[in-house]
């Protein structure tokens, strides 16, 4: 009774606390620490500090070919999953109609479906429809993975977005798109550019669909997944995937760092100005 | 004039209307919503159409007999492959959710409870291990697990085995280990949410009246709680049944899921339909599977109370 009391209380909760994100850290230390470790294969006790994993990265021309198709793939998934994103969440959180909640539960859809089966379907009306795989292909599968965390970020930018203020713009007689612009856009670009990034991210990281809908480009996971067959690759792959992972790191810490800012924006100045 | 006035005045008030139409709350809530909309139609309930129907029809080397059959169904529910990779499928997925569920409540509520002004950075500590790739993370856990792994010479260093074990690795507890770890955070920001919506002032109220804090959290706290659990369970327990990446990198032969044999009959094995037939069973026992978690919480929670 006493050790329940005392795990409610915080005590051992704060010590399981730790221990858990430790657990959740664990297997990504790793990556770093192997991918500077002199020896090939990534066991302890280390053998040397070395970074000729990464010097040889720029010298892998199907290594740069990836990470250019990453860059194409990631960039348009991005800005079309964001627009996409737009209008749907200014729908859901400005409008009420009959079956919003239908159709944004299908919108919303992919975050629960397991991916191989929406990967699967998507290639099977591909084939059917006679289109080639390409980059292309892989684009609007990632859109459609990406729209519902576009969305999760974006309503919560639109939320709470004060309406007088584009009832005041419309007073003062600009027009619907004009005061979207001039009003709605400045106040939620922070969301929008959180978006953005937090779409790039996932189609910079996202293996399964890009498996099933590329032809012969592969992108930095296809790449990735191809090295995993050779033990000597690990190293290589290592310093690789240290390098994404600080490169996710930066975007999710500035994608976050924006959302925030557009949560408080609206909601703040909304009501300041109310 | 009067005339000219007359005769367009029915064409004003229809144009009136239907601008009074097009701005109505709900048309422009549609339109604007649609062509996102209409692209989850295309590429999501379309194909899943698609699917279904092949699962229905046959393969005949290159050409699809379209005649209405069951047989992919039978193959899949009765060939003991089959049926033992859904069960596998099964048992390994309702396991990881338990186990993810159990292991995220505490710091969930840990979070919630004590969390004070450094709620939002444990949350944002908690995301960011996820934003790395999925393929680099289940990796590393190959990297730990392996014959030459971090665990298996720790382990050895430490004087605690005399020779690598091969039991860490390639077997189902593998992907149980490294799909805990993988969906760890998605269980936990749900609970999290619904532990914030808990009326502080119940918990309060319950130990004000006598209520211990065992007492007081199973009475008031849990089943306030259980929206947040169920969507956790389900988080996890939906997309971990159609894992492929895990199962095929560390589960080895004891550790194939059903997703991987999908793959195989659209692959090398070129039979759509059959593959179709076990999506749609993965599909079915799915949304069965998440119908029976929601009933079982909110019993659960009944009798809490």
């Amino acid at each position: 009774m006493i050790a329940v009391r005392r795990f409610l209380s915080g005590g051992w909760l704060a010590t399981y606390a730790f221990l858990y994100v430790a657990f959740l850290y664990l297997p990504v230390i790793f990556l770093p620490i192997f991918s500077v470790n002199t020896a090939a294969t990534p066991k302890f006790p280390l053998t040397g500090f070395t970074l000729h994993w990464y010097e040889d990265l720029p010298r892998t021309p199907a290594l740069l070919d990836a990470a250019w198709n990453s860059l194409i793939v990631g960039v348009s998934a991005a800005v079309l999953s964001t627009l996409l994103g737009i209008l749907a969440a200014r729908s859901i959180t400005r409008y009420r109609y009959p079956g919003r909640s239908t159709i944004h539960g299908l919108i919303m859809a992919p975050l629960v479906l397991p991916e191989v089966i929406v990967a699967i379907s998507m290639l099977l009306v591909m084939l059917q429809l006679g289109l080639s795989l390409s980059l292309f292909t892989v684009v609007l599968g990632h859109v459609l993975v990406c729209i519902p965390y576009s969305m999760t970020v974006l309503t919560s930018g639109f939320e709470g977005f004060d309406r007088s203020l584009e009832e005041a713009s419309a007073d003062l007689g600009e027009s619907a798109f004009g005061t979207f612009r001039r009003v709605t856009l400045p106040m939620v670009a922070p969301a929008i550019i959180s978006s953005l990034l937090v779409c790039f991210t996932i189609s910079l990281d996202e293996f399964i669909i890009a498996f099933f809908l590329t032809g012969t480009e592969a992108t930095l996971p296809i790449y990735i997944w191809g090295q995993l067959r050779f033990a000597a690759k690990l190293p290589g792959v290592l310093a690789l995937g240290t390098l994404l992972l600080v490169a996710s790191f930066l975007l999710m810490t500035v994608a976050e760092i924006l959302r925030r800012r557009a949560a408080r924006r609206t909601q703040n100045e909304g009501g300041l100005y109310a | 004039m009067t005339a000219a006035a007359e005769g367009s005045s029915p064409l004003r008030m229809t144009r009136a209307r239907r601008n009074a139409l097009l701005q109505s709350e709900p048309v422009q809530g549609l339109a604007l919503i649609s062509p996102t909309f209409i692209y989850a139609l295309i590429l999501l309930v379309l194909p899943i159409l698609v699917v279904i129907a092949h699962s229905f029809w046959t393969q005949h080397y290159l050409t699809i007999d379209r005649t209405f059959t069951l047989e992919n169904y039978r193959v899949a529910l009765t060939e003991p492959i089959y049926r033992d990779l859904l069960w596998r499928s099964l048992y390994i997925s309702l396991t990881v959710s338990l186990l993810t569920v159990l292991l995220a409540y505490p710091i969930a509520y840990f979070i919630s409870f004590h969390g004070g002004r450094h709620k939002s950075l444990w949350l944002f500590l908690i995301t960011i291990p996820f934003w790395t790739s999925y393929l680099l993370r289940v990796m590393s856990w190959k990297v730990i697990l392996g014959y030459n792994g971090v665990l298996n010479s720790g382990l050895m260093g430490l004087g605690i085995i005399d020779e690598p074990s091969t039991a860490l690795l390639y077997n189902s507890s593998a992907v149980i280990i490294t799909l805990t770890h993988a969906w760890a955070a998605f269980a936990i920001l749900p609970i999290f949410v619904s532990l914030e919506k808990v009326d502080r002032t119940l918990v309060e109220a319950a130990t004000d009246l006598g209520d211990g804090p065992l007492r007081s959290f199973l009475r008031v706290t849990l089943p306030l709680s259980a929206p947040g659990v169920i969507s956790a369970a389900l988080i996890v327990m939906i997309p971990t049944v159609g894992d492929y990446v895990t199962p095929k990198l560390v589960g080895g032969k004891d550790g194939v899921m059903i997703a991987n044999a999908i793959q195989a009959q659209f692959g090398k094995a070129s039979n759509w339909p059959l593959g179709a037939a076990l999506s749609v069973t993965t599909m079915l026992i799915v949304t069965l599977m998440a119908g029976a978690t929601v009933l079982i919480i909110r019993a659960v929670q009944r009798l809490a109370r």
